[in-house]
């Protein structure tokens, strides 16, 4: 087959840009340990997670690490228990693993102006772990249209202090 | 071939007697699948017509400028028939209308059966008519029907029956008119063996393999869990594996509807260029790279779920990458192939060639735009399939902001500049209102330009797609680049122009079809010219469509096999998510918090 010059340049150029954008991204999931939503959360009851052994009554619990934090979070339209009534206090300088489940149809939880996004899929649990070193505070939106009242169903996500912090209250809120 | 109404030809006496005479535009040779392309193309611009309609109000509503129209709760009726009617129904109308027509000219040969093709599009024409139904139906209390599902169609959020039932007739319409296709290509093999695939019936092939593996995805969602989910014959689903078999078709039908596009680009766009194909083998060589690695994708819109283990993410993820190919070798075909006309215009120079293009002809402004704004789209399109890079831009404005570039430019404004060139000749009437058709695609563009790049930059920020309110309480959304008061107002200005270039367009449109046969001449024919290299360049290989549809198979059985089994074996309707009706519990829900 008769190819043009130009033609075979431009090919190999587009294979070697194609094989660099596969490169940066096994880099980040290999080297630079970004990790994935994947299967690793199991799965649950898709009417009601919290009967299910993965999963626990919905709030912020000590992890078995030091600084490490375990938050559970069901999403049901249309809000995040918790997250919407109560926000979601975790502490600074912490590592923190969002467990995501959904108790009716798909939704969306994503903390806006992070890389914590993630679907809560009915019958799933979504795992997330994100490191936060300042106090801030940050949105949460359902990012998956949910129903009629899809854009009601949003929360908050506080980053306090140390100091400020207590993780049994919060398990029990 | 059809010169008849050739701007040279019909200057001439011995022109004019033709065109008198012996009338040989495209209608006049092939006149049942002229027919067949007309309503085809009067459904696709309806829908477009309506469609965007439906995109002014929600780019004013949720931008805030003027929610007058509808409710924050209606926003998701109108959001479903904005994607159903456009992403469904406009392109896929037109493919069909587009398709009938290549078949018939490439192959040289009138449909085989015009009955069996009326039935065909009377089939997809019913079912798009009850989906519609099913959609609109949510805006009157009074009527049972609620589809404010949105595209797509997520279970266990559950539609009207009707919804699910239109979508199954209007898909088994599209495999008829396939296999209308295929036939069309038997017999003219049966007359013509060891010659070459014409190249439009080529492209028309594979595409339509590619859509026969991966609509089997929808088929089995559609008939075997969400209409028996919808009419209570069953109790549950899972919804992570309607999810997937929803995308395991979502992906090629992004295809589905670039291919016409791409049709136009290979065919047409050079020779409206004023030059030639650069080359028919890569041209083939890159449609069966869409065939064999459109499918094994799916799971790259999956990358945020739960459920599907990372590996499966990174096989799709690399399959994706290798999809970029076949579109940079396009890129340079399309470059290439207009830098050829543009030089026998006249043009020189390293880019000032550029200058000697047609820019005036509707036509090729219309493609030649599309594809400029393509080649945004694509790249935005990496960083969506970078799986890490992708958790920034999931389901936020970043995404409609890409697609509105791809589907919403290069595929619908290169199909409203094929129709500028393609409708004078299945009606055998000149192009109406030739001065809106010249401003048409810049309208468009501009329009484009200005909406897409603030959905861009207003998904950096973390802005939500498919959401009715621009404000949230708890949330406040920081502008990357920009503000997001000036992204709004570009959104809703770029929306408002988008839909004044719809509606240019469809006014053109009309006024052509009910124009008089006859009234000038069309002022196009449909005479392609000879690539510069040609078929005989190619190995015959690339036209054993046998071959390329068993790797095909072979490579969505890799990808999918296993991750599609261990959802099935631990029970197909299990983690049972019970139907939650839309309508019905949202006014519930409105009661008690209302």
């Amino acid at each position: 087959m008769h190819v043009h010059r130009f033609e075979r340049v431009w090919l190999v150029a587009a294979l070697g840009m194609i094989v660099l954008f596969i490169g940066t991204v096994t880099y980040g999931a290999v080297a630079a340990g970004y990790g994935m939503v994947d299967a690793e959360g199991g799965q649950v009851d898709a009417t009601d997670p919290t009967t299910s052994e993965s999963f626990r009554e919905p709030g912020v619990y000590e992890g078995n690490e030091s600084d490490h934090y375990d938050v559970y979070v069901e999403a049901r339209r249309f809000a995040f228990i918790p997250g919407s009534a109560d926000p979601i206090r975790v502490p600074a300088d912490s590592t923190v693993t969002f467990h995501v489940a959904s108790a009716d149809v798909l939704h969306g939880f994503e903390v806006a102006g992070t890389n914590i996004n993630t679907m809560a899929i009915p019958g799933q649990k979504a795992m997330v772990t994100a490191e936060f070193d300042e106090p801030a505070e940050y949105g949460i939106v359902c990012n998956e249209y949910c129903g009629a009242a899809h854009h009601d169903m949003a929360g908050t996500l506080e980053v306090v202090p140390q100091s400020e912090f207590n993780a049994t209250a919060e398990a029990s809120a | 071939m059809a010169h008849a109404h050739d701007e040279r030809a019909t200057g001439t006496a011995e022109g004019r007697e033709l065109a008198a005479g012996e009338r040989l535009a495209f209608v006049d040779r092939y006149p049942a699948a002229a027919r067949v392309t007309r309503l085809c193309f009067g459904v696709s611009f309806t829908a477009l017509l309506v469609g965007a309609v439906l995109g002014i109000v929600q780019a004013l509503h949720r931008t805030n400028v003027f929610r007058g129209v509808i409710s924050s709760s209606d926003y998701y009726s109108v959001l479903t028939g904005h994607g159903v009617l456009l992403a469904l129904f406009f392109t896929i109308f037109f493919l069909s209308g587009a398709f009938t027509w290549g078949t018939a000219r490439s192959l040289g040969r009138d449909l085989p059966s015009p009955r069996f093709s009326l039935a065909w599009f009377g089939l997809q024409l019913g079912g798009a008519v009850a989906v519609a139904t099913a959609i609109f139906g949510g805006f009157v209390g009074e009527i049972p029907f609620e589809a404010d599902v949105l595209y797509t169609f997520y279970a266990p959020l559950q539609a009207h029956p009707l919804f699910y039932a239109g979508l199954a007739a209007w898909l088994v319409g599209t495999w008829l008119a396939g296999a209308d296709w295929i036939r069309s290509y038997l017999r003219w093999r049966g007359d013509n063996p060891g010659e070459r695939v014409p190249l439009q019936t080529f492209m028309v092939l594979t595409t339509m393999l590619m859509w026969y593996i991966s609509t089997l995805g929808v088929a089995v969602e559609v008939l075997v869990f969400l209409l028996p989910l919808s009419l209570g014959l069953i109790d549950a689903v899972d919804p992570l594996l309607t999810r997937t078999l929803f995308w395991f078709f979502g992906h090629p039908v992004v295809y589905f509807w670039l291919m016409p596009a791409y049709f136009a680009w290979y065919t047409i766009l050079p020779k409206l260029a004023g030059g030639r194909l650069f080359s028919d083998p890569l041209a083939r060589v890159v449609f069966v790279l869409f065939l064999i690695l459109s499918t094994p994708v799916g799971f790259h819109h999956q990358y945020a779920d739960p459920g599907i283990a990372e590996g499966f993410k990174f096989v799709a993820m690399t399959n994706t990458m290798f999809l970029l190919l076949p579109s940079f070798l396009t890129a340079f075909t399309v470059v290439a192939s207009m830098e050829y006309g543009a030089r026998n215009r006249g043009g020189s120079g390293y880019f000032a060639w550029m200058k000697a293009l047609p820019w005036e002809k509707p036509a090729f402004a219309g493609m030649a735009l599309a594809g400029l704004m393509f080649a945004a789209g694509g790249f935005s399109g990496i960083v969506n399939a970078g799986m890490n890079i992708n958790s920034l831009v999931h389901n936020t404005l970043w995404v409609p902001g890409h697609f509105h570039l791809t589907v919403g430019t290069a595929s619908a404004l290169t199909m409203m500049a094929l129709s500028y060139w393609l409708y004078p000749q299945v009606t055998g009437k000149r192009l109406q209102l030739y001065g809106v058709a010249q401003v048409q695609p810049y309208v468009w563009f501009i329009g484009m330009a200005l909406m897409s790049n603030a959905m861009h930059r207003a998904g950096l920020a973390g802005v939500p797609r498919r959401t009715a309110e621009p404000q949230y309480e708890q949330v406040s959304f920081e502008a990357v680049l920009g503000s997001i008061p000036e992204m709004r107002l570009q959104i809703a200005v770029g929306g408002t122009l988008l839909t004044l270039g719809a509606a240019l367009f469809a006014a053109v449109m009309l006024a052509t079809w009910f124009a008089d046969r006859g009234r000038g001449r069309l002022r196009v024919d449909s005479h392609l010219p000879e690539p510069i290299s040609g078929p005989e360049d190619a190995p015959r290989v690339l036209d054993n469509f046998k071959l390329w549809a068993a790797v095909a198979v072979v490579l969505v059985a890799i990808a999918y096999g296993f991750p599609i089994f261990s959802m099935v074996t631990d029970g197909p309707f299990d983690p049972a998510a019970p139907p939650v009706p839309v309508g019905v519990v949202d006014v519930a829900f409105g009661a008690v918090f209302g």
